[in-house]
Formats: structure tokens, sequence, C-alpha cells
């Protein structure tokens, strides 16, 4: 080879090696203004393309947004299954490659503040920024809030109760507008709706992927339990109230053989039997009827959904969750307020953006749903986002009244609650699939390897 | 007075004259000039293994003696691997680890060699039943574990295995609800999947096999089994020996089968690996420093895997 030829040939090598590994290492996020002197932010979560009218309408409101405020540019993007995937979200969070107004679950604060990639954001967030932040449910925000400083908004919030199969109710004979509100009269109705047959369960359970765990926090809070003692230094749920959570399942599932064959359910398991009409209840939150609708193939005309059951009245509590947006450190000013502009925008002015109950209404989307419930009650924003609501609904006015009309006490997830719900798994698998399986010895294994990792995690 | 004729006379001759070559020299400049171009093209094949494969580890092990909290990463020597080890997963992560790649060498190494010794017997229709065998490798895995979770290992009698079981008139089993047949109905699946090439390897060693060992044989009365004894698995020794070397190191690896069949952890924790516990602890329990301790702990093992199996294989040479 000649030694211009080799030249040329190793510049190529070399050009396309070094693109390689620099495009590999470049994390740098977009220009802070465009060249018109407009502030940019990226924002993630934009809708996939198969999600047509919620695209549709996120696109509108970019627009709408821009046009109302001339000095920012929004840049969208879409990442899939990232805001609503942990792992995927942890590996984003870690590679630093989020958005400048990123999305994480309420579970996420702790790891968000760990990574030490978001920023600080008590001087920007007030009613100036946010004008309906004085409104916004003070739990919500205190979820976001770690000594004293301001790592978030809350753009969502959800609490859990009884969803259940109202055709499936009215097969069995039970009166769909007369959900159960017991422990009992769960396992009474499970027993009805699983003698229907056809693969039928009464009842159904999740026992893996970390769902078990997040349910048995949910069905503990209903007994008045808590996960962990108030100084979140030990676990405190091998007790009376945890062993009747579990005592209960293991007598549907064994005793009365309502809650069908398949078991180890993660998320999309059970939704999907739900969506196949193949269960009678669960324990969820209101917008799992929407997840079933739009993701597995139900009808929302079966759908409906009740307070949560209480052992021998009502419930104690039930767990409450969410989401929320954090800021990317290293922002400047000017793209912090714009972010919270945005995000006041899109996520928390009733009539806007995902409260734009009239839009959501004509692309046929389900509205009417009693959550998010942001806002504090009896707030203007609240009243207003309720009146919009009432007006635009488009559900049956009974499916959802036994939830709204009996509200239970609201108690949010604990620190370190994935790895928790990790634990507990173990414990909801071994009542949900082996008949020997001893409630006693089950929650003290769990109780154990929970103090371990609370110990570790305190280190 | 005669004047030099001499050429070069009166001129600094050693200046003129060429350099000593040394031939080491000249021969090593030759074999880089012979080369150059095959360094320019691997120029970015190591920049990108640099990056993506041996930064990555490098840095893996550095986090595994680091703790970030709040973004300050400080350095915490072995507490790290401390406390991964008095994790009581850790433990039984291990025992469900080993005790599938003991399965899978029983099963899953012993079958496709069975299979290619079959298949190099036929006469007729080799190549059909190349495809055939090599098909489930076409699948990608998750697709082909989905089929073994909602269609084959369903619990219920109307599952496709307890179909056949009942029908058959044996008792039928719960699959992967069962603490006892999670690693089996594993190895069963992972061996469906991933034998087909195998099989194809053994097929083309099997093939080298000069005829005329297996004509001597038979001369010699050797009956199937002795033939396959005495001729098919010494002639094949090597390939045998470095594919239970990849085996255990894939075995060992096992992750895609507990995350897909038994949605991570299984019943009672008896779907729990090593590298599923890497991915709770990283994904699932902020606890990336922790997860790096446990990859690097899994390296090493694996290390002193390899090293005593290369140094028994050395000794048998």
């Amino acid at each position: 080879m000649s030694v211009p030829h080799f030249r040329k040939v190793a510049a190529i090598a070399l050009a396309t090696g070094l693109g390689l590994g620099l495009a590999a290492c470049s994390t740098k996020s977009d220009d802070d203004t465009d060249a018109a002197g407009k502030t940019i932010i990226t924002v993630d979560c934009q809708p996939v393309g198969a999600q047509k009218n919620l695209l549709q309408a996120w696109n509108d409101d970019v627009k709408a947004f821009e046009a109302a405020n001339p000095t920012i540019k929004i840049k969208s993007v879409s990442v899939g299954t990232q805001c609503a995937n942990p792992p995927d979200f942890t590996a984003r969070l870690q590679g630093g490659s989020m958005t400048d107004v990123f999305y994480g679950y309420m579970t996420d604060v702790q790891q968000v503040i760990d990574s030490g990639q978001a920023m600080d954001i008590s001087a920007f967030v007030n009613k100036d920024s946010i004008p309906t932040w004085d409104d916004v449910l003070a739990d919500a925000k205190n979820t976001f809030t770690k000594d004293g400083k301001v790592w978030g908004v809350p753009t969502k919030n959800y609490s859990m109760g009884l969803v259940y199969n109202k055709t499936l109710f009215t097969k069995a004979g039970l009166d769909p507008k007369s959900p159960p509100k017991t422990w009992a009269e769960v396992r009474e109705a499970a027993k009805k709706i699983s003698a229907l047959g056809d693969g039928i369960a009464g009842f159904g359970e999740y026992s893996s992927g970390n769902t078990g765990g997040w349910h048995f926090t949910a069905e503990l809070y209903a007994q008045g339990g808590a996960l962990v003692t108030a100084d979140n230094k030990k676990a405190d749920f091998n007790n009376d109230m945890g062993k009747k959570v579990l005592q209960n399942l293991k007598d549907m599932r064994y005793g009365d053989n309502s809650m069908g064959a398949r078991q180890l359910l993660g998320w999309g398991d059970l939704l999907t039997i739900a969506g196949a009409g193949k269960v009678g209840m669960f324990v969820g939150a209101p917008d799992a009827t929407t997840a079933i609708v739009t993701q597995f193939q139900g009808k929302y005309e079966d759908w409906a959904m009740g307070a949560m059951p209480g052992q021998d009245g009502a419930a104690k509590g039930t767990l409450g969750g969410g989401e929320g947006y954090f800021f990317k450190k290293g922002l400047t000013d000017d793209q912090v307020k714009a972010g919270l502009k945005w995000l006041a925008f899109e996520k928390l002015t009733p009539g806007k953006g995902q409260f734009d109950y009239a839009r959501a209404k004509a692309q046929g989307e389900q509205v009417g749903l009693p959550q998010p419930q942001l806002f504090t009650p009896g707030s203007p924003s609240q009243k207003s986002e309720f009146d919009l609501r009432k007006a635009n609904g488009n559900i049956a006015p009974d499916d959802f009244s036994a939830f709204e009309n009996n509200p239970v006490t609201i108690k949010f997830e604990p620190p370190n609650a994935q790895g928790i719900y990790a634990i507990l798994d173990g414990a909801m698998s071994a009542i949900l699939t082996n008949p020997n399986a001893n409630v006693d010895a089950e929650l003290k294994k769990a109780e154990d390897k929970v103090n371990q990792l609370l110990t570790q995690a305190a280190k | 007075m005669a004047i030099a004729t001499v050429p070069g006379a009166g001129i600094d001759v050693g200046s003129q004259a060429p350099a000593p070559v040394d031939p080491r020299r000249a021969r090593r400049n030759r074999r880089l000039k012979d080369n150059l171009t095959g360094y320019a093209f691997l120029i970015g094949a190591v920049i990108c293994f640099a990056f993506f494969s041996w930064y990555p580890m490098i840095r893996g092990v550095v986090m595994s003696f680091q703790r970030t909290r709040a973004g300050e990463t400080t350095w915490v020597g072995w507490d790290n691997y401390e406390r991964i080890i008095n994790d009581p997963s850790f433990w039984t992560a291990w025992q469900n680890t080993l005790y599938f790649t003991v399965l899978a060498l029983v099963l899953g190494y012993a079958v496709p060699f069975f299979l290619a010794v079959l298949l190099n017997e036929f006469r007729h229709a080799k190549g059909y039943l190349r495809i055939l065998i090599y098909l489930p490798v076409m699948l990608p895995p998750a697709s082909a574990l989905f089929l073994f979770k909602y269609l084959a290992y369903d619990p219920s009698d109307a599952g496709l295995f307890n179909s056949i079981l009942k029908g058959l008139g044996l008792p039928t089993s719960q699959w992967m609800q069962s603490t006892d047949m999670t690693m089996p109905a594993m190895v069963i699946a992972s061996t469906w999947m991933n034998m087909g090439g195998a099989v194809l390897i053994y097929l083309a060693a099997l093939q080298n096999i000069p005829g005329e060992l297996y004509e001597a044989a038979e001369l010699d009365g050797a009956g199937l089994w002795r033939r396959i004894t005495n001729v098919t698995i010494p002639q094949t020794r090597l390939i045998l020996s470095l594919m239970a070397m990849l085996q255990v190191v894939a075995t060992m690896q096992l992750f895609i089968e507990p995350l897909i069949l038994a949605n991570g952890a299984g019943s009672e924790d008896s779907a729990t690996s090593v590298v599923y516990l890497i991915y709770q602890h990283g994904f699932f329990q902020n606890d990336l420093n922790g997860a790096a301790a446990l990859g690097v702990i899994m390296l090493v093992a694996l290390i002193g895997f390899s090293a005593v199996y290369a140094r028994l294989n050395a000794k048998q040479d």
C-alpha cells in the first residue's frame, strides 16, 4: 500500500474510532439558548407515536405554550417506557442522560438526590412560578422535599382502592353498585365470582416484580399498619396487622380456591387477565381501568371501583404514590423558570394540559376518574378541577362513587420502598404458591431481610 | 606530484557512506509497514472496546470500592463487599445459580451432543433436520420464554405440559410456581432455546472425524455405543471441553430466564440468580456500588473457574 493511501485509510479509521468513542462519551445537554435568544429546555415523557391522541394533545400543548411564551422553546423527548419503567429510569439517571426537566416516581426521590444529578429548586418554586402552587397537596409537595430543600414538583398522585368487574359481579349475582367493604365481604364475593368457572379468578393479587410488596403495603396500611418505624430504621410489619394481610390472601387462595391457578403475577400479568375479563376484583388505583382499556384490550364499561377494604369495617389507611418532575443540575436560572412555567401549564392548571378534560372527552378518552387529586380539598384549584371534571365526565356516575365518597387516609411510600417491596415479594409469593407456607415464618424472614436492608442503606 | 585520484579523496568519507543497517530494526520496520492497514482498522475497534468494554469494567471495579451519596463519592474500601456478602439473598442467589449450572451441564450439555450424534447417523433429510433443530435459536429469547411462560408452564390443567401429563395419566405440576420445579423448568426452556447452535457446532466436529476410524472400529466388531465411546468422544474431546467451559460461563450468568419466566425472584426466591441480584441492587435498591461489588465477585469466580479449567485441561494434554 502506498503511503498516501495508507494515510487516508488511517485517517478514516482513526476518525471513525474517535467519533464513536466521543459520541459514546458525550452527555452534554443542549444549549440553553437558540440563535434567536430563546431559552431552550428539553422535557421528557412526550407520548410515543402509538398513543395518537395523547401525542396530538402534547404537541398542541407545546405549540400553545410556545405561542404564549415566545421567549421559551420546548424540545420534547420520547424515550419509550422510560416514564413507566424504573430500571430504564435508573439507567438514564446514572448515565446522566436525562432531559433538563425529567420525570420520576415519588419513590425515586432519594435515588435522584443520591445521584447528584438534580438541582435544588427551592429558590424558584413558589406561586409566582406555579400559580397553583399554594393549592397543591402538602403531602405531595413534602414527598419531593428533603431536609428543607425542594427537589421536584409533584404532577400526579394516586391512592389504592378495590377495582372490580361489574359484568362479572352481575353474572355472579352480586350487586355491582355495592362493592365489598371488608375482607370478609371480598372473600364471599370472590367465591361467588370464581364459581362462574371458565378460569375466572374471584380476586387477583400480585406477588412478583416488586408488585407483591407494593400491594402488601397497601393492604397493611388498610389494617392501620406501617411498613417501617417512624424513624425509618426498622421493619414494622411483623405483627397482627401484617399477619392478617397474608392470612386473608392465603385463606382465599387455598381455603376458598377463589384466586385462580396462575400466581407470581406482575403488573402486566394481572392487567392482562383483567382485560380478558378473567378476574373479578383486585386492589388498584383508579387509572388501572385506563390501563386495562388502553393497553390490555379491556372495556371501560366493565370496570368500577370501591374503597379499600378494611378488616372489619372501613380501611384505616391506603397507600398513595405518584410522580413528579426534577430539574437537571447545571441549568441556568432562565431554564429552571421556563421549566416550572411549562410544568405549571401542562400539569398543574385546571382546564389545561393533563386537566384539559374537554379535549380528552372529545378524543374519546376516559374522563371523570377521581384522580389525580393534586389539589388540597376546598382550595380554588381543587374546586375548579372538580367542576371541569364533572362537566366533562364520560364515565357512568356510579362507577367510582363508592371510592370517591368513602375517602381513606392516604399514606405515602417509605424510603427504600422498591428494595423493601422486592423482599416482601418473597412472603407474598410463598403464601400464594405454597399451601404449606407459614405466615409467621414468612413475616419473620421478610422482617430480618428488611432490617438488614435498612441498616445497609443507613451506612 | 601526483594528485590522488581516489574518488572522494579529501572528503570526509564517513559522512557520505550509507549508515550501517540494523537487520532487526529493518525487519521490524518492514513488518510494521506491512501491517499498517491492519493497525489502522484496529484503532477503531480498540477505541470501541476501550469505551464500551474495558472502561466500564474498570469503572465497575473502582465503583465497588466507593459509595455515592448526594453526588459525593467516597472511598469505602471493602464495605460494599461486606454488605453484599451479609445480604441474605447473596447465598440464595449463589445456590440457585450453581444449581442451575449443574442442571444445565447434565441436561443442556448432554442433549445437544446426543442430538448431534443422532443427526450425524442420518443418511437422509439431514439439512431439514438441522433447520428444525436450529429454528428455536432464531426466535428472540424473550419471545421463546414467553411461549414457555404462558403456554407450556401454565399451572392450570389447561397448560400445554400439564395437558400432556394429564393425558398420560401422570400428576400435573405447578411449574414455575413450585419451588422444586423452578430450576428444572428454567433449564428445560433454556436448553430448548439454545441447543440449536451447540448441535451445529458438535455436528461440524463430528463430520471432521475421519470415516476410516469408524470403519476400523466396525471391523473390530464395535457396536454403536463402542463407536461413540472409543471414536466419537475421544475425537471431539477438545470441542466438548471448550463447550463445557462456555456452558458454565454462560449458565452462571443466568438472568433472562428468571426475569421472564418467574417475573424476577420467583416463588420464595427460588429463581433469584446472582445476575438478577445485581439487577435488583443496581436498579431497584439504589445501590449501584453494591451491584458493582457483586459483579466483581462474579467476575473473580468466573476467572477462577476458567483458570482451574485451563490448568486441568493443560494437564490432560
